[in-house]
């Protein structure tokens, strides 16, 4: 058979009800395409008569043992095929409920789904569920095959009532199904050929239908979006290119075109596209895994997501509200710190409300539960420790995708429908306007590390009244500067009677105003290349988020000096007991070399 | 994009995932074609540069062809090349070829357990010195907690379960059954301590794909892969002892092309010449689960 190739190929996930078929229809559609290898459906059919069970064309899929000894798919297995037309890949998804977290992996990565249903059994609820899944996962080409027919006598009445039921059903989740087939996967009837049992059906095979889904088109009409993985500057070969690399997920960007960088606000220029073993491009196209250099040496990190200063500024928050999908052994709780991850930027995210939670098999509701458990669908609100740039699932779909890690493990999935306001968002503001005007130095932040030999740094000690912070900040600025580090003690009383003056004697509680300073003062000495030394009494986390809205939190170390710790600050380092503040000094010096802002000697 | 575009950025978009979220990763080259264009893919998602070590099990039974192939692209290329083999076995004789083991058993220690203790710094690795052009005995003895492998999904059945990220526990285990979501480009990267993970950027490409991505970008391919005139040519490439060419005339990448879409070998298994595969049904998720590649 002529292989298909340079025109685009299709994945495909077959969903269903444990048991409804999935996998007859696509062993059906193998071996009835003439896809399989040689010998593959004579390798089956001995190893059926050597286990003495009568051959099913489910068999051909299931080429592990695990799965034979079950009788059921257990995770989604990958199978190429291919029609006149063209190459599909299919997922064969899982209908057994445990293997829920498979079905979504192979429905993922479809552009196009067929969710077969039992004709005897009729609709089940994962029939419904996964219905749901596919809604959240963002398919939109669904066909709905009816199958087993031949179990029914190939009656159009049942038929009928299963079509009539099931549509009701995806209009309650706003799903339109492109079709419904009525098959029999057992006996062939309407996957490869018309059937001669159903006079009364003349729409199309299953793969006719399959040859009339479309290839997905990228969003290349939105905004521009580009996740950044990294900053590559790989100096072998005296190459000095400095790369933003990542793959465009929506729209298009030039050489020349202004970008800007979100969370953070700061902008520059596009220089060049960059590329290996291929043309020179002056346009970046949607679904490209690239990358570029700037006008100007900006400092970027892996997380912001690149836009163009032209176009719609995706949506920067600490707070989201989303429809999140929960598949996790352990339940999603309040009390719990979870990693959320959005494109290539993962911050820390606490469950602050649940607004409801549905069972997706029934479509019931239920707005008084505390927690989420495995395989439920819910609304929620989430408080992230820092802020994050994304957009809305009206807007742009592929960043207003998330997932939540649990322990290690990727646990659910949610989609932003809300940017909520947060505790920082008016310093937010005013930080990303700052970023957006500030005007660039010759001198890049690598090349001022390097000279000065040391990572700029804010060093945050705090504790208790009189634990003896003020004489260890001063030490510690001592004895770095005795080391030949550019460091700076700013004592908050220095910017009282300055800075803040304006502010000084207000009757409101200034407090917040009084720490954006203390951070903006903070953020010039930093971007000046010191390591700079503050103190502070009692700080809370939510003062140092604060901070953090306006420093960047990589440049941060939080030290707490006493034994009593009466905050609920996360530090770096804890200080029980102040010996002398030369000891002390030490031991922090010790944790900057730890982190590598200044080196330790050999 | 076509086809290939869209395979090559989906592979790029992987390693680059890789290669931010691991600290100690390393890229397994068997040198064969597959794991050849991964490299390939390597340089185009890192802009010329690879800056992610190999690392090669060499069995001591690889076709000559392959050593000369492998060391003369970590010097064109630059790379930073590791290899590691089971040298007791090798030292005892125990092996297949010296008729002290099966082909299972041989596999098993030449293969499966030099790549196990390689990658977790058991056993010695020798790495690749550009000034002297020899291998020198490695300091680094720390684990790789992210492992890059060329497998692909089409290659047999229990290949086309594996994830993108795969988890591995303490003892390479690879628990099918219960493998972690993955979706909208989202994977797994955060794992608990002592267990590492799988990377597999080739995953959706398939034997063709292969073959027409190395004709368009012209990688240069060990020339096992081609007739030299005998009437014979590799289709897949392992030890001397127990791969066996294919009669086939096919000189030229082009003509290997060919003979996939149209020719005799357009429903013919590739790993059909591989000797592991036959010897037990579940050979090779046998050999899998114990990290085999």
């Amino acid at each position: 058979m002529d292989k298909k190739t340079g025109e685009q190929d299709l994945k495909l996930v077959i969903a269903g009800h444990v048991d409804h078929g999935k996998s007859t229809i696509i062993g059906r559609m193998l071996a009835d395409t003439d896809s399989l290898p040689d010998g593959k459906l004579e390798q089956v059919k001995e190893t059926c008569r050597r286990n003495s069970k009568p051959f099913e064309y489910a068999f051909l899929l299931d080429a592990l043992k695990d799965e034979q000894a079950q009788g059921i798919t257990i995770d989604s297995a990958r199978v190429f095929f291919q029609t006149d037309f063209r190459q599909y890949i299919i997922l064969d998804a899982p209908g057994h409920i445990e293997f829920l977290k498979n079905m979504v992996t192979g429905a993922a990565h479809a552009e196009a789904a067929l969710l077969v249903i039992d004709a005897e059994e009729g609709v089940q609820e994962n029939s419904r569920r996964h219905g749901y899944m596919l809604s959240m996962l963002g398919i939109k080409q669904i066909a709905v095959v009816v199958n087993k027919m031949d179990l029914v006598d190939y009656d159009q009445q049942t038929y009928d009532d299963i079509v009539e039921e099931y549509t009701d059903f995806l209009h309650e989740i706003d799903i339109e199904p492109m079709t419904f087939l009525p098959v029999s996967g057992f006996y062939g009837d309407n996957v490869a050929d018309q059937s001669a049992n159903m006079s009364w059906y003349e729409g199309q095979t299953v793969l006719e239908l399959l040859d009339s889904f479309k290839n997905e088109a990228l969003p290349h009409n939105k905004p521009f979006r580009m996740p950044v993985q990294d900053v590559y500057k790989f100096t072998k070969g005296g190459d000095d290119r400095r790369i933003i690399a990542g793959t465009a997920v929506s729209g298009e960007l030039n050489v020349g075109d202004e970008v800007v960088f979100y969370p953070s606000g700061k902008k520059s220029r596009v220089k060049s596209i960059e590329g290996f073993n291929e043309d020179r491009q002056h346009k970046l196209k949607v679904g490209k895994a690239t990358g570029f250099t700037l006008e100007e040496q900006i400092y970027i990190t892996r997380g912001e997501v690149a836009s163009r200063s032209d176009e719609n500024d995706p949506e920067v928050s600490a707070r989201i509200e989303a429809n999140l999908f929960w598949l996790g052994k352990e339940p999603l709780t309040k009390d719990k710190v979870y990693q959320l991850k959005i494109g290539t930027a993962r911050a820390k995210a606490r469950l602050e409300q649940i607004n409801r939670v549905i069972d997706a098999s029934n479509l019931s509701q239920d707005e008084d539960k505390d927690k989420i458990e495995r395989h439920d669908v819910a609304d929620v609100v989430f408080k992230l420790d820092k802020a994050m740039a994304f957009d809305l699932a009206g807007a742009i779909e592929e960043t207003s995708r998330f997932v939540i890690v649990d322990n290690y493990e990727i646990a659910g999935g949610g989609i932003i429908s809300a940017a909520l306001e947060d505790e920082q968002s008016w310093v937010r503001e005013k930080v990303m306007r700052r970023n957006y005007k500030w005007e660039q130095s010759l001198i890049s932040r690598e090349e001022r590390a390097e000279k000065y030999n040391q990572k700029s740094t804010l060093v945050l000690i705090t504790g208790e009244e009189d634990v003896g912070k003020k004489p260890t900040a001063k030490a510690l600025e001592k004895r770095l500067f005795n080391d030949g580090k550019v460091v700076y003690f700013l004592g908050i009383g220095n910017l009282l009677y300055g800075v803040d003056a304006d502010i000084k004697n207000g009757e409101d509680n200034h407090k917040e105003e009084h720490l954006r300073r203390l951070a903006e003062v903070s953020h010039l000495m930093l971007d000046a290349g010191a390591i700079l030394v503050v103190t502070a009494v009692e700080l809370t986390q939510s003062n140092l988020e604060l901070i953090k809205t306006t420093v960047n939190p990589q440049q941060i170390e939080t030290v707490w000096l006493g034994e009593n710790v009466t905050t609920d600050l996360e530090f770096d380092l804890h200080i029980p007991e102040f010996t002398s503040e030369e000891q002390v000094s030490a031991q922090i010096k010790g944790l900057l070399q730890d982190r590598g802002i200044i080196f330790r000697p050999w | 994009m076509d086809h290939l575009d869209k395979l090559e950025s989906k592979s790029i978009h992987i390693l680059r995932e890789a290669y931010s979220e691991f600290k100690n990763i390393c890229m397994l080259w068997s040198v064969g074609k597959d794991s050849t264009v991964m490299l390939w893919l390597a340089r185009k998602a890192f802009f010329g540069h690879v800056p992610i070590p190999l690392v090669h099990i060499d069995t001591s039974y690889m076709i000559p062809e392959m050593i000369e192939h492998r060391d003369k692209l970590a010097k064109e290329w630059d790379l930073d090349m590791i290899y590691g083999q089971d040298e007791e076995s090798l030292a005892a004789g125990e092996t297949f070829p010296e008729g002290k083991l099966t082909h299972l058993e041989c596999c098993g220690r030449l293969k499966t357990d030099a790549l196990k203790n390689t990658l977790n710094g058991n056993w010695r690795r020798y790495r690749y010195n550009h000034n002297t052009d020899q291998y020198e005995l490695d300091d680094n003895r720390e684990a790789y907690t992210g492992v890059i492998v060329g497998a692909r999904a089409d290659e047999e059945g229990s290949r086309s379960k594996e994830r993108y990220f795969s988890p591995r526990d303490r003892n390479n285990d690879w628990d099918i059954g219960d493998q972690p979501p993955e979706f909208w480009d989202q994977y797994k990267t955060d794992f608990a301590p002592g267990t590492h993970v799988r990377i597999h950027p080739l995953l959706d490409w398939t034997e063709l794909d292969v073959w027409e991505y190395i004709q368009r970008e012209k990688i240069p391919m060990v020339s096992l892969y081609f007739d030299q005139g005998t009437g014979k040519r590799y289709r897949s490439l392992g030890c001397a002892p127990c791969t066996e060419p294919v009669d086939s005339t096919a000189a030229t990448v082009e003509e290997v092309v060919e003979e996939l879409k149209t020719g005799k070998f357009s429903n013919i298994a590739e790993r059909d010449g591989r000797a592991q595969d036959k010897e037990d049904g579940g050979g090779l998720e046998k050999l899998r689960k114990d990290g085999y590649m």
